[in-house]
């Protein structure tokens, strides 16, 4: 094994166990628990009538955009670890580079604001 | 057996396998007693009992119902996608225990040291939107859809944000290994020169895991249960564990950012006594009975309250103060020199 995986092996076996525990339990209720389905209690559920369509459906455009804002700013946050950490490296050079970025967001950000790209009624 | 049994690789995944199921057993034990203290917390808010029929003060109250949830029919409704349906459930519980193999309860425990433990949290944190997504978009239920659709938007909004807050402690130690984050605080912990960002990050926990008072994915008086209306048994019982085990692992990341982890408050004789995991969990009991105490306390916030408090409150003053702390590390020159 490589040395630098070293560290990384207990994760696989925590992988391993959370899957095996998360298997057993759900496969001990299917097996020790009796199952008596029917049409009515495998329908969706709904308060009081019958499902009437299919739940898929059309939904607010808002929940796209939050989500695209969020990949903008997450890949912001991605950006600044590296330079959180090596800040004393980088230097003053390294420190306005990274401010000069960071205005450029901010303007981005007041666009989105002015937009209302960030209001929900 | 003897020590080079252990050098072996075989005899490491063993010994790795008992480390593993050393953290994990208390940590399942804690997630049922969890669950037991929010029933006690709350009801004693509310001025009643809470669960004290079964065993001595009802302690054994988290078995019953574990038991029962065992017993019950596992429901698979017929419009569902079958194999996404099952499998939701279980990539929420095993996140939140895989997310477990970097917390450093003592100095040395962490069973996973890597050096990029922060990053690695914070990456699984993330995939926690997937387990919600798919639940809601495999139940093929309107209340199910629309709850995840609510919750991953919220749990989103409030990720950058805390991003944001994690560079700023980063900037004060200088390593993303969580071990080095808790040493750094040997002088002050960092809930004391950021203090701002701590409490950021703490609503932010909550907004994360679902609490109260940004529970409004699953607002029982509205969408009854949001993204797990349809789950049924254990498939709903390991949603269930995986929020706790989350709330639990929030409180523990609190610890280790903001509250010098297994360090004891003052470096003198009687603090120094107990031992640094003791320390570790009472400081997490602490997060958590502030989580219950929350919810306790308040009511639920509004949706579009949720989104502004994320997008316009916390977003620029976790940005403003991410530039703020830079700034006044580089200005003194108190940046910390990562270590070689």
């Amino acid at each position: 094994m490589l040395p630098v995986l070293d560290n990384y092996l207990p994760i696989l076996v925590f992988i391993v166990i959370a899957g095996v525990i998360a298997v057993a339990m759900v496969g001990g209720s299917l097996l020790a628990a009796r199952q008596k389905p029917y049409a009515e209690k495998l329908s969706a559920y709904e308060c009081g009538f019958e499902a009437f369509d299919d739940a898929r459906r059309r939904f607010d455009v808002r929940y796209y955009l939050v989500a695209i804002l969020f990949i903008i700013f997450d890949l912001e946050v991605a950006f600044l670890f590296p330079w959180a950490v090596s800040l004393s490296d980088v230097g003053l050079f390294g420190f306005l580079s990274m401010i000069g970025f960071l205005a450029v967001l901010t303007v981005g950000f007041i666009y989105e604001w002015c937009k209302g790209a960030l209001d929900w009624e | 057996m003897s020590n080079f049994f252990f050098e072996t690789t075989g005899g490491r995944v063993i010994l790795t396998f008992a480390e593993a199921l050393a953290l994990l057993v208390p940590l399942l034990i804690m997630v049922a007693y969890l669950t037991y203290a929010e029933r006690k917390v709350l009801a004693a808010i509310q001025l009643r009992r809470g669960p004290n029929v079964v065993g001595p003060f009802g302690l054994l109250q988290p078995f019953a119902d574990a038991i029962k949830m065992l017993m019950k029919e596992t429901v698979i409704p017929s419009g569902s996608n079958r194999l996404l349906f099952l499998l939701a459930p279980m990539l929420t519980f095993g996140l939140a225990m895989v997310a477990w193999a970097v917390i450093p309860v003592n100095e040395g425990w962490a069973i996973a040291d890597i050096n990029v433990g922060i990053l690695y949290l914070f990456a699984i944190s993330s995939l926690g939107v997937y387990g919600v997504i798919i639940a809601g978009w495999a139940s093929n239920s309107k209340y199910a859809f629309l709850g995840a659709l609510r919750s991953a938007a919220q749990m989103v909004s409030y990720e950058v944000s805390m991003g944001f807050v994690i560079v700023s402690v980063l900037l004060c130690v200088g390593s993303l290994n969580l071990t080095d984050i808790v040493l750094a605080q040997q002088t002050i912990w960092f809930c004391i020169p950021l203090f701002p960002m701590f409490i950021v990050f703490f609503i932010s926990t909550l907004a994360e895991t679902n609490r109260s008072p940004f529970d409004l994915p699953e607002g029982e008086s509205e969408i009854v249960a949001g993204f797990f209306v349809e789950y049924s048994s254990l498939s709903f019982g390991l949603f269930f564990l995986g929020e706790y085990a989350n709330m639990i692992l929030m409180s523990g990341l609190t610890t280790i950012l903001f509250l010098g982890g297994w360090l004891a408050p003052f470096g003198v004789v009687p603090f120094t006594w107990i031992p640094g995991p003791i320390w570790f969990i009472l400081k997490v009991c602490l997060c958590l009975f502030v989580f219950i105490w929350v919810r306790g306390t308040f009511p639920r916030y509004r949706y579009d309250q949720l989104m502004r408090l994320g997008w316009k409150v916390f977003l620029p003053l976790s940005l403003a103060w991410l530039v703020i702390t830079a700034g006044a590390l580089m200005l003194f020159g108190w940046l910390p020199h990562a270590p070689a």
